[in-house]
């Protein structure tokens, strides 16, 4: 078995933009759930629209910063659709709406009518957008390598990309750590810990929680930029089976902690990518065929979130007297 | 004072959510007229009989690619096609089963390269009933783009097609026949979808639980026809009884080793319901381990078709009515006449009441998991064959629609379920005539919003207070 492979594999999934962009869409669903307790079940489908709202955008011609604000904006309008109508319904209400939001953004997103638009099944290739961001950069054209990593300066799946990345995570996590402690922050707790109590306090509920999924739809969004300035806007690559990878990287790190989404994102994507390297090398193609060891793998995250609801719902770094899943 | 203030902002509130539904309203109506403008190429729609293969050819550039010549060799003999002036092109074959489509290099415009030339000609797997589309990107080479860690995410849909089968038109426009053709589509698979939702209302109504497993349940019924008619070589009739069998015992198994257990253990019914996601992918890439992700056919024969007036149906849909109808009728009696059923509303109404009067919720809880399993595996089975395929995730591919089936009726009501299913099958099925087919499932999304906003309680819901 060669280890230096293995391990370089193992590494190079730390700092992977992917993994900066699943622990910033977590952290946007952690200020839903974890400190405001909204079951959102959409999370993809933020992602989703930043991502288009993006690209096309950068293919109309925008500047970087404009086709940012751009996603920024769909995904608050999208919480503001999604929002009205659920946020004063019981949880389980606004997990089935959110699910089915995302749905239907996917499906218009691939649906062959809109091909001019979002490029419809095939998506959009990554070359048509990348490069204003890629222009930005401040690096030297050629590769460097450091220790296992060794990328491009500046082109997809770059440094740029990753230093770009891992500080907007470090942003994200110094705003919940600050709103957290922020009077601001208390009130979605207590949204949280019980509502009547928070209404009996001359609190409007329903504007904190809207201001809640606005916030953690945004950060998103963002998420969905990250995600596909590596790779192309493709609407099936954003679909249901991605919120359920970000569930299950919030519950593993652990909700309502600050550095649980980083952390539960970094440990998901090394490990599985462990176990697959692994098994590649041990297992006879005879035995288990390559794409099966990759099914293996998500047969193992659907086990682990079941085990994690059921037995440490705090995840790692939690604390179980703020887990919002308990029911009422 | 301040109560007509937050009276006033609900007020404003729905005014706002007015104008973004008039918005989306107006968003689908502008996706609406892309069929007949461009219906310079002759459009294949998928029937009972017929089967469409199609793509749409861009330069590099975008623009579209016309001209450009394909060909297909199938078990049906050859057919030739060139692109039209939007670069689509349709083939219309009359046999199911494996194609391979060779465009014609030496037709592309001058400087144009297709991306992968390894993927030219392209096998295609068509089912009558269904349109399938051969991509052929044109363009340099793909370079770079390289991608990291997952990227899996995949959710195609399995047969999308049923009988409406133009992905991006509503072409021949709206006649007396095809509506009538859409109405039939819509109550067979109206009847269907109840088969599978109703174990998911009852196991709701009984236990609290929303259940995303459950269309794993359809999945599990579809495949394990399948594996009984392909793999041992039963007959139809009996791999399916096998079928609903196993699925039904998959439901008792399910129940006695995992939900009953949690339920003991006190969890509550959110974290049981992310439990129940868990298990779904757990289950979903099982199914695509031991069969892979293309499409499964369950019978490879073709369907025989009957016409009924302007109505073209398949004799397998008949009977899938008909056996749907008898099972659903089955529940139906059983819930009204039958002293189970009776305990089994008892407990939907009031859990703790019927514990008081002597009924064993966790036995009736067993009876509704098991019932509701074998249900559905049914409905998988029939909705396989309905499909023409089914596939590893077919089930999630309808469990949203499932989810708005039951809401529509008033969620844990059984024959709420029932009504529900058939509107989403008629929306759904209907709603092809007048937005691009590929599309419709979003209509049935879009009501089970508008459901949630106006009567949460469903159509046959007691109204009570839900937030």
């Amino acid at each position: 078995m060669d280890w230096t492979r293995i391990l370089s594999q193992v590494a190079g999934e730390i700092v992977a933009p992917t993994t900066a962009a699943y622990a910033l869409a977590a952290i946007g669903l952690n200020i839903h759930f974890g400190l405001t307790g909204l079951l959102n079940m959409g999370q993809a489908g933020f992602m989703l629209l930043g991502a288009y709202g993006f690209a096309i955008a950068t293919i109309a011609g925008w500047p970087l910063w404009a086709a940012v604000l751009v996603a920024v904006a769909t995904a608050v309008v999208f919480a503001l659709i999604l929002g009205i109508p659920t946020l004063k319904l019981r949880g389980d209400y606004l997990a089935i709406v959110t699910i089915a939001a995302a749905e239907i953004v996917r499906l218009i997103g691939r649906s062959t009518s809109m091909t001019a638009i979002t490029g419809g099944n095939a998506g959009l290739a990554g070359e048509q957008y990348k490069y204003t961001f890629e222009n930005l950069s401040p690096f030297p054209d050629g590769n460097f390598a450091l220790g296992p990593w060794s990328y491009s300066n500046n082109l997809s799946n770059s440094w740029w990309l990753r230093i770009v990345a891992w500080v907007l995570v470090g942003l994200a996590c110094l705003l919940v750590w600050r709103l957290m402690n922020s009077p601001w922050g208390r009130v979605l707790k207590g949204v949280r810990e019980d509502e009547a109590a928070v209404r009996s306090l001359g609190k409007n509920v329903f504007a904190y929680k809207m201001q809640s999924l606005v916030l953690g739809g945004v950060l998103g969004a963002v998420a969905g930029i990250l995600f596909v300035l590596p790779r192309a806007v493709q609407a099936d690559s954003l679909g249901r089976p991605v919120t359920f990878y970000i569930w299950t990287i919030l519950l593993l790190g652990g909700a309502a902690a600050v550095f649980g989404p980083v952390l539960g994102s970094i440990l998901l994507w090394t490990v599985l990518m462990l176990i697959k390297t692994v098994m590649r090398d041990v297992v006879p193609a005879s035995v288990m065929r390559p794409e099966q060891i990759e099914m293996f793998g998500w047969v193992l995250v659907g086990i682990a979130l079941m085990l994690l609801v059921i037995f440490r719902p705090q995840g790692i770094l939690g604390d179980k007297k703020e887990l919002a899943i308990n029911d009422h | 004072m301040r109560r007509a203030a937050t009276v006033d902002r609900s007020l404003l509130a729905r005014r706002a959510l007015l104008a973004t539904l008039v918005t989306l309203g107006a968003l689908l109506a502008l996706l609406v007229p892309s069929g007949p403008a461009h219906a310079a190429v002759e459009v294949c729609v998928a029937g009972p009989t017929v089967g469409c293969i199609n793509g749409t050819i861009r330069m590099a550039a975008g623009d579209p690619a016309v001209g450009i010549s394909l060909e297909a060799t199938g078990p049906d003999g050859e057919h030739t096609v060139t692109t039209g002036p939007d670069g689509r092109w349709s083939i219309a074959v009359v046999a199911a089963g494996s194609y391979a489509v060779t465009l014609d290099v030496a037709t592309l415009p001058a400087g144009e390269t297709l991306r992968d030339p390894s993927k030219n000609p392209r096998t295609i797997t068509i089912a009558l009933g269904s349109s399938g589309a051969a991509l052929f990107p044109l363009g340099a080479p793909a370079t770079g783009g390289s991608t990291t860690g997952p990227t899996d995410g995949s959710t195609a849909e399995p047969g999308t097609g049923s009988s409406s089968g133009t992905s991006s038109s509503s072409g021949s426009g709206i006649t007396g026949g095809r509506i009538a053709q859409q109405f039939t589509s819509g109550i067979v698979f109206g009847l269907l979808l109840a088969l599978a939702s109703v174990g998911l209302s009852l196991i709701y109504g009984t236990t609290g639980l929303s259940n995303f497993a459950h269309g794993e349940q359809v999945t599990l019924g579809g495949i394990l026809a399948y594996v009984g008619c392909q793999f041992l070589g039963m007959p139809l009739l009996l791999s399916g009884v096998i079928a609903v069998t196993l699925g039904a015992a998959s439901g008792w198994l399910q129940d006695s080793f995992i939900w009953h257990k949690l339920r003991k253990r006190g969890l509550g019914t959110t974290q049981q319901m992310i439990v129940t996601i868990g298990f779904a992918m757990a289950l979903q890439y099982t199914f695509q381990f031991f069969l892979g992700g293309s499409p499964l056919r369950i019978v490879t024969t073709n369907p025989k078709t009957v016409s009924i007036g302007d109505v073209i149906i398949t004799q397998q849909s008949l009977i899938s009515l008909a056996i749907s109808a008898v099972a659903l009728g089955g529940v139906a009696y059983f819930l009204v006449a039958t002293r189970t059923g009776r305990a089994t509303r008892a407990v939907s109404d009031n859990a703790a009441l019927a514990a008081a009067s002597g009924i064993s919720v966790e036995r009736i809880v067993r009876i509704v998991w098991t019932l509701g399993a074998g249900l559905a595996a049914l409905g998988g089975v029939l909705l396989g064959l309905y499909f023409n395929a089914t596939a590893w995730n077919m089930g999630a591919t309808i469990l949203l629609l499932m989810f708005a089936a039951v809401t529509l009726g008033g969620l844990g009501t059984a024959f709420g379920a029932l009504v529900g299913s058939i509107v989403i099958g008629l929306v759904s099925e209907m709603s092809s005539l007048v937005i691009p087919s590929d599309l419709r499932y979003g209509g049935a999304l879009l009501i089970l919003i508008l459901v949630l906003l106006f009567r949460p309680q469903g159509i046959l819901g007691r109204a009570e207070r839900v937030g």
